[in-house]
């Protein structure tokens, strides 16, 4: 079942990958790859089209498209196709080209080590060689959004509780009511595995796709998601080795050389932490369910959080 | 050095690479600074290395976790592997979290 902008969107598809009057010889219809309110993708053949959602800044869009277009950033993030811009219903729609992703029932070959290696390079892109004036990394906007719809979900309070006592012990940055300290560098701003395809298909190298909430911001926040599910206990030491190990070996910027990680990644986590627990109150509240063992664990951390003010890290840290 | 307690002798110890202080008459132990702490760490990194309920006769034993150091973690971090979520692709739920926002 997908949304009328699902199928309006597969006839933009259509269009830009055929051309509006060329007979289609395709083997393959169009798919739908993703229909949520903060975007639309459909994909024809080795044409990607997203639909962006209906809040989405133009220019701060066109500046995100223009540093993944840029060639300082080839071979790390995926370039636009040159099409066109469009738009659908007041919806800007952008084109890409088709990668593999990470097979979603193959978690296990999940490319930790690639995933870390593109983030570092990513990091260390000189922002002075970048086009335009970058916005911020949307990170920790996100994690506020997070928050304020479990708010509207009308969780139990009991559990509301613990999710909001994690986040308001956080500092104002991370909560995205005032700008990040240390030096701002490129950031992904929601990195997770389903941000990583392999271009050219199937076999190309990895590279980093979706850049709506790509900015400036503190690079620890595009290590804190897998950082948070190991906190949490639900990602194996091994990988998150293989992640953070990474990382540190292709002198990613985010963390200390050859010291603990965590004074830099523990704000960041914790708010990934609570992002992901709230968001995981919100659904189960919706779908009138009770937590999962999973989302009990997030829910454990944000509990345990309250007991240990956040972490300060030293200025040399970064 | 002498005991501060009972003021018998004490006597060295080296355990896992961590100097102890035990002292002959009352079987107190000293702690240098950082040395409980060297301690706790290397307690966390065998607990680690203890596969959670291996079964008792595995023929052929998987790769050794050993061949990964301890991560360091955040005081708030879940008691790895005593909670025994991780590593559990398997949960749906974690399969799912890891490709979404």
């Amino acid at each position: 079942m997908s949304s009328s902008v699902a199928r309006a969107l597969t006839a933009t598809v259509r269009a830009a990958a055929h051309g509006p009057h060329a007979e289609c010889t395709c083997p393959a219809r169009p798919t739908v790859l993703a229909d949520r309110d903060d975007g639309t993708v459909v994909r024809d053949g080795a044409t990607v089209a997203k639909a962006h959602a209906p809040d989405t800044d133009r220019t701060e869009l066109a500046a995100r498209l223009a540093v993944a277009a840029h060639p300082a950033l080839a071979g790390v993030l995926l370039a636009p196709l040159d099409l066109p811009a469009a738009e659908l219903d007041g919806r800007q729609v952008t084109f890409w080209p088709h990668g593999t992703p990470v097979d979603a029932d193959a978690p296990q070959e999940a490319p930790w080590e690639e995933a870390a290696a593109l983030l570092a390079r990513l990091h260390a892109t000189p922002v002075e060689a970048l086009p335009g004036s970058l916005p911020a990394m949307r990170g920790p906007h996100k994690a506020a959004l997070a928050v304020a719809r479990m708010r509207r979900t009308g969780p139990p309070e009991q559990v509301a509780a613990v999710v909001e006592r994690a986040w308001s012990a956080l500092p104002p940055w991370a909560r995205a009511e005032s700008t990040a300290p240390g030096p701002a560098r490129l950031c992904h701003g929601d990195l997770h595995l389903g941000q990583l395809v392999r271009h050219p298909a199937p076999h190309g190298p990895w590279l980093l796709i979706d850049v709506d909430d790509l900015g400036l911001g503190d690079p620890a926040w595009d290590l804190a998601r897998p950082a948070a599910w190991f906190a949490a206990g639900l990602l194996a030491p091994e990988e998150w080795l293989r992640f953070i190990g990474s990382y540190a070996a292709a002198a990613g910027p985010a963390v200390p050389l050859d010291a603990d990680p965590w004074p830099v990644l523990d704000v960041p986590a914790r708010a990934l932490t609570v992002q992901t627990a709230a968001l995981a109150v919100a659904k189960a509240t919706a779908a009138r369910r009770e937590l999962d063992e999973v989302e009990l664990a997030l829910l454990d951390a944000c509990d345990r959080m309250a007991s240990v003010p956040p972490q300060l890290p030293a200025e040399a840290a970064k | 050095m002498q005991c501060p307690k009972c003021r018998a002798p004490m006597q060295t110890y080296n355990r896992n690479g961590v100097q102890i202080e035990q002292c002959n008459g009352c079987r107190g132990i000293f702690l240098d600074y950082g040395e409980l702490e060297a301690l706790t760490r290397l307690e966390s990194q065998w607990a680690q290395q203890v596969p959670p309920a291996a079964p008792p006769a595995a023929p052929a034993p998987a790769p050794a976790p050993q061949a990964y150091p301890a991560p360091q973690q955040p005081a708030w971090g879940a008691p790895h592997p005593g909670h025994g979520h991780h590593g559990h692709y398997r949960q749906k739920s974690f399969g799912r979290m890891l490709f979404s926002s």
